[in-house]
């Protein structure tokens, strides 16, 4: 599954549309987090406990919308956003849309191997 | 005043005192290593082309595409909290958490261009940043934090990285 942001995937030609696919999480953060959160911002810096459950839940959310794509039997989403919305005190909203389209490859050479458009939190 | 009584006020302002000057004295040597650390990445990643253009630049060979992504979530130290919070009385620029943005901002490209360079990629187009403030909604004097989230579209070209 080709995940791009652009209009057009570079290389490839759009032959059909599967419509809009989306997906999303809501996470909230849980005291122990907010603790070493709060010892953190004394003396500042990355807050590592958060970067990793928000790239874990954009991971998800992403993953959801894919899910919705092979449904629509897709080769690939295009134009994918993101937008982030706090919903309650320590609860925010991820959310990932995009357009699944079906693709033609032009030109030579071998498929690019997937690997996962958010690399995993441990992997930082 | 007693010996009590002058150790419950030394206690009542020596408290926040001593945070103010953890926060400025650690917080300023984190945010320095941090900076020097992003500098050193960023000039190891200077090869690779970074651009909010939509497509590719003319003439760039035939290349397969792939979403890279980088996110941290910066927090404030005690000290810019303290100086912002100042600042509200009289209005005007907050450069502690101007900076403190900016770096965010810097760490998530840098983690990106990093993806991208491990996928063989040498050009990310379509840049796009997504800001979003995580200390909850309405809330009372709530520690500063920020998460800054940075994707783009990587141009791996195919038969291999050239340059």
């Amino acid at each position: 599954m080709i995940v791009v942001n652009t209009e057009t995937v570079p290389g490839h030609e759009i032959v059909g549309l599967c419509g809009l696919v989306q997906g999303n999480t809501i996470r909230s953060k849980h005291v122990g987090r907010d603790i070493a959160a709060s010892l953190k911002n004394i003396v500042g810096g990355e807050l590592k406990g958060y970067t990793e459950l928000l790239t874990e839940a954009r991971r998800e959310a992403l993953e959801r919308m894919l899910v919705q794509a092979r449904q629509l039997n897709a080769d690939g989403v295009v134009n994918v956003r993101f937008c982030t919305s706090a919903i309650t005190q320590g609860a925010a909203e991820l959310y990932a849309y995009g357009t699944a389209v079906r693709l033609r490859r032009i030109g030579g050479g071998a498929p690019l191997q997937p690997t996962p458009p958010i690399a995993p939190p441990n992997a930082l | 005043m007693d010996a009590s009584q002058i150790a419950a006020l030394v206690c009542q302002c020596g408290a926040p005192l001593l945070l103010i000057a953890l926060g400025f004295s650690i917080g300023r040597m984190i945010e320095r290593s941090h900076l020097r650390e992003l500098d050193r990445r960023e000039a190891e990643l200077a090869g690779c082309i970074a651009t909010n253009l939509r497509s590719p630049p003319a003439g760039h060979p035939l290349s397969d595409g792939h979403l890279v992504t980088g996110g941290v979530v910066i927090g404030s130290d005690y000290f810019k909290t303290f100086a912002a919070s100042l600042r509200k009385l009289i209005g005007g620029e907050v450069r502690s958490f101007e900076r403190m943005m900016h770096r965010a901002r810097r760490e998530a490209m840098v983690r990106m261009l990093e993806q991208a360079h491990a996928l063989g990629a040498t050009t990310v187009i379509n840049i796009r940043f997504e800001t979003c403030s995580i200390n909850g909604v309405g809330t009372r004097g709530g520690l500063p934090m920020a998460e800054v989230f940075a994707y783009g579209t990587a141009l791996v070209p195919r038969g291999g990285a050239t340059r």
